[in-house]
């Protein structure tokens, strides 16, 4: 089992997720249209550019837009959750030898402290992630059981890693699930809201195009919509 | 029954069918017709399949339900939160539903979304500034009107306004001829008060093509005269063509894309036709919008921009007061508590905070001017944006949509409110009328010319 996860599937998982972003990334670009959208991206691509950048550089940043300071609770939740997403994966020590020996790519690790502690905030701001869904009004209207399924496959190496991690019950079990759940997110990513992993930046460096070359940008405007 | 005589799929194109429509009163028929049209879903989804690119389909998946955009709009802050107000969740539960369905709706879901789509969106576009993920919900509500016109699902102010637009290319039944009398007419009433005033048209080659709004042509003549006044006060060499003089376009309050097509390029062939260095319009938001910022999309103009270099009034205004070509008499000055209302359509959607406050540096005195809060590209839409003022049949929502202004308003203290947008303008009337709070409000026109320190060679003569 364990060879089979860190063998085939891991290859056929990340194959899938990388080809498959790579496939929508560029079919989103394909798709966009000067003139249904109503942004000449390519009779402006300074002022586009520089739109999409700022677009996408200030929304990663806590609280670096208007948007995400009106909002505190939901900003740090987000973050939160989202710093953990991003950095566990790629740079908790057991995952950085993992990928060294698979791919060859040699990523920094984290000590162990620190992976400690983004892990466990992970998991705190998904609680409140999904706390949110269920308490406020506005977020359960749009709330749907796809959300929750989401938010499950996402968790779901978080917890099984923890569980392994303190070696609760059967180690090479919880391990094994572990792989299989940060697998088969893999495999989700390109097929479902998980698209946002990378679609967020398709997806912002529009509207940063559309404010950069129509809206405001060529008018010297710097915010960060 | 399918098509109805004053409800159906089809635009009115001439004055007598423009007419017709407005024969119905306050289209009571109109409406009841209205729920028994029925939906060409073939038609629908074929349209779909052909204009929905990968930015609003993506917009639509990758939504997160995060609920973020809630408390951005302000229709759902002044309707007590009502969920049901939030962008996400309006237009998930329209344009969404529409697309899950492959365009197989019913006339109760279309009667529904039209009244999500005019009444509880004003296209302000505030919620697309809120959303990490940079989704513009009052965008797919443009889009999704274009889909609810086309199924014969509009208000039927809209519908006629259009028809305008396609029978006269203007927004109300003014002709060219109309248009240029009144001008002229206008000019002549002050001519003896400015020594020279005149309105020069169709002249080739001018610095400056100034367009208008209809409604100044029909309701208040004033404002073109007083055009005149601040252009011949500034020494500019200026014209207005005799046709393509309408800078409005109901026809994108409407979504009727090919009327806004037939408009903007009216517009665009007088400049072409005269050759102007620039295009000014008058103090109108959504003009501005439709002419300047959509319609070269419109036209067919791959550059995004329209054949002259076209600009706001504000911008033009802040460039005479800075360069000295309207000097301002300093103890005219306003000396009162004055705010100023930020148009969405060319502050949000286009930057151009900084005019208007250049302008107000000029015309009020220190310490009196207060912003409104929020404001600049964050301020709220004035509650009757988007078509929303002009639509009888949700005048009950678009009065409580004004409780925002009204509230933004009095925190100011200030009585006096500059609003230089048509629409703006408007709706800060009606809440008067409406909430009676005591204020005044005015265009910058107006304001100006009272405090001009004129040269000596344009006063009248003793």
């Amino acid at each position: 089992m364990h060879e089979f996860l860190t063998g085939i599937f891991f290859w056929i998982a990340a194959s899938v997720c990388m080809i498959g972003m790579l496939v929508r990334f560029v079919l989103y670009f394909k798709g966009l249209s000067w003139q249904l959208d109503r942004v000449a991206y390519k009779a402006h691509p300074i002022p586009g550019l520089k739109g999409a950048f700022r677009s996408i550089y200030k929304w990663v940043i806590p609280f670096g837009t208007y948007g995400w300071r009106t909002q505190p609770f939901i900003t740090i939740v987000f973050f939160g959750f989202h710093i953990g997403a991003v950095c566990i994966p790629l740079f908790l020590a057991g995952h950085t030898i993992f990928l060294d020996s698979k791919l060859g790519i040699s990523l920094p690790a984290l000590g162990a402290n620190a992976a400690d502690f983004l892990t466990w905030t992970a998991v705190v701001s998904a609680f409140f992630l999904i706390l949110r869904r269920i308490v406020l009004p506005e977020v359960r209207i749009l709330t749907t059981l796809n959300d929750y399924f989401i938010l499950l496959i996402s968790l779901a190496p978080f917890i099984t890693g923890l569980i392994a991690r303190y070696q609760v019950g059967d180690y090479s079990f919880w391990l094994n699930m572990h792989i299989l759940s940060g697998e088969l997110l893999l495999l989700a990513i390109p097929f479902t809201k998980l698209s946002h992993i990378f679609l967020f930046f398709a997806s912002r460096a529009q509207l940063g195009m559309d404010f950069g070359i129509k809206r405001g940008g060529m008018k010297g405007t710097k915010m960060a919509w | 029954m399918p098509e109805g005589k004053y409800c159906n799929k089809q635009p009115a194109n001439t004055p007598e069918e423009v007419n017709f429509l407005l024969s119905d009163t306050s289209g009571n028929t109109y409406y009841q017709e209205m729920e028994h049209l029925d939906i060409d879903s073939d038609l629908l989804w074929a349209t779909i399949q052909k204009t929905l690119k990968s930015r609003l389909k993506t917009w639509l998946e990758i939504c997160a339900h995060c609920g973020m955009c809630a408390e951005s709009c302000f229709l759902y802050q002044v309707n007590n939160r009502d969920p049901k107000q939030v962008p996400a969740y309006k237009i998930q539960s329209t344009l969404g539903e529409i697309i899950k369905r492959k365009g197989k709706v019913d006339n109760a879901f279309m009667r529904h979304a039209m009244e999500v789509a005019w009444a509880q969106c004003t296209c302000c576009n505030r919620c697309g500034t809120y959303c990490p993920h940079g989704i513009d919900t009052g965008i797919m509500f443009g889009y999704l009107r274009g889909l609810l016109y086309q199924q014969g699902f509009v208000p039927w102010e809209l519908k006629i306004g259009a028809g305008m637009h396609r029978a006269y290319r203007a927004q109300m039944d003014v002709t060219d001829a109309d248009f240029v009398d009144t001008f002229e007419w206008m000019v002549e009433e002050y001519e003896e008060d400015y020594p020279g005033l005149s309105v020069p048209v169709d002249k080739e080659g001018a610095d400056i093509m100034y367009t208008v709004n209809a409604r100044e042509v029909k309701h208040y003549p004033e404002d073109l005269a007083e055009a005149a006044i601040l252009f011949h006060a500034a020494g500019e060499d200026w014209t207005v063509p005799s046709k393509g003089w309408e800078q409005t376009s109901l026809a994108m309050f409407a979504g009727d894309w090919a009327a806004c097509k037939m408009q903007v390029e009216s517009v665009y062939a007088a400049m072409e036709r005269l050759k102007p260095k620039r295009m000014i319009g008058t103090e109108c938001g959504h003009a501005h919008r439709a002419t300047v910022i959509e319609g070269p999309y419109w036209a067919g103009r791959e550059n995004g921009l329209p054949p002259a270099q076209s600009i706001h009034y504000v911008e033009w205004l802040a460039e005479a007061l800075e360069m000295g070509k309207l000097k301002i008499d300093p103890s005219k000055r306003i000396k009162e508590l004055v705010t100023i209302q930020d148009s969405c359509n060319y502050i949000r959607n286009q930057g151009l905070k900084d005019a208007t406050r250049k302008i107000i540096s000029y015309i009020v005195d220190p310490g009196f001017f207060v912003e409104m809060s929020p404001n600049k590209e964050h301020n709220y839409c004035c509650g009757g944006g988007g078509g929303f003022n002009g639509i009888g049949k949700f005048r009950k929502q678009r009065n409580r949509a004004l409780i925002t202004k009204r509230d933004q308003i009095l925190a100011t203290g200030a009585k006096l409110v500059l609003a230089p947008c048509h629409n703006c303008w408007d709706a800060i009337r009606d809440l008067e009328e409406e909430y009676e709070i005591g204020i005044r409000w005015s265009f910058l026109k107006p304001i100006i010319i009272k405090m001009l320190d004129l040269p000596d060679h344009l006063k009248p003569e003793e």
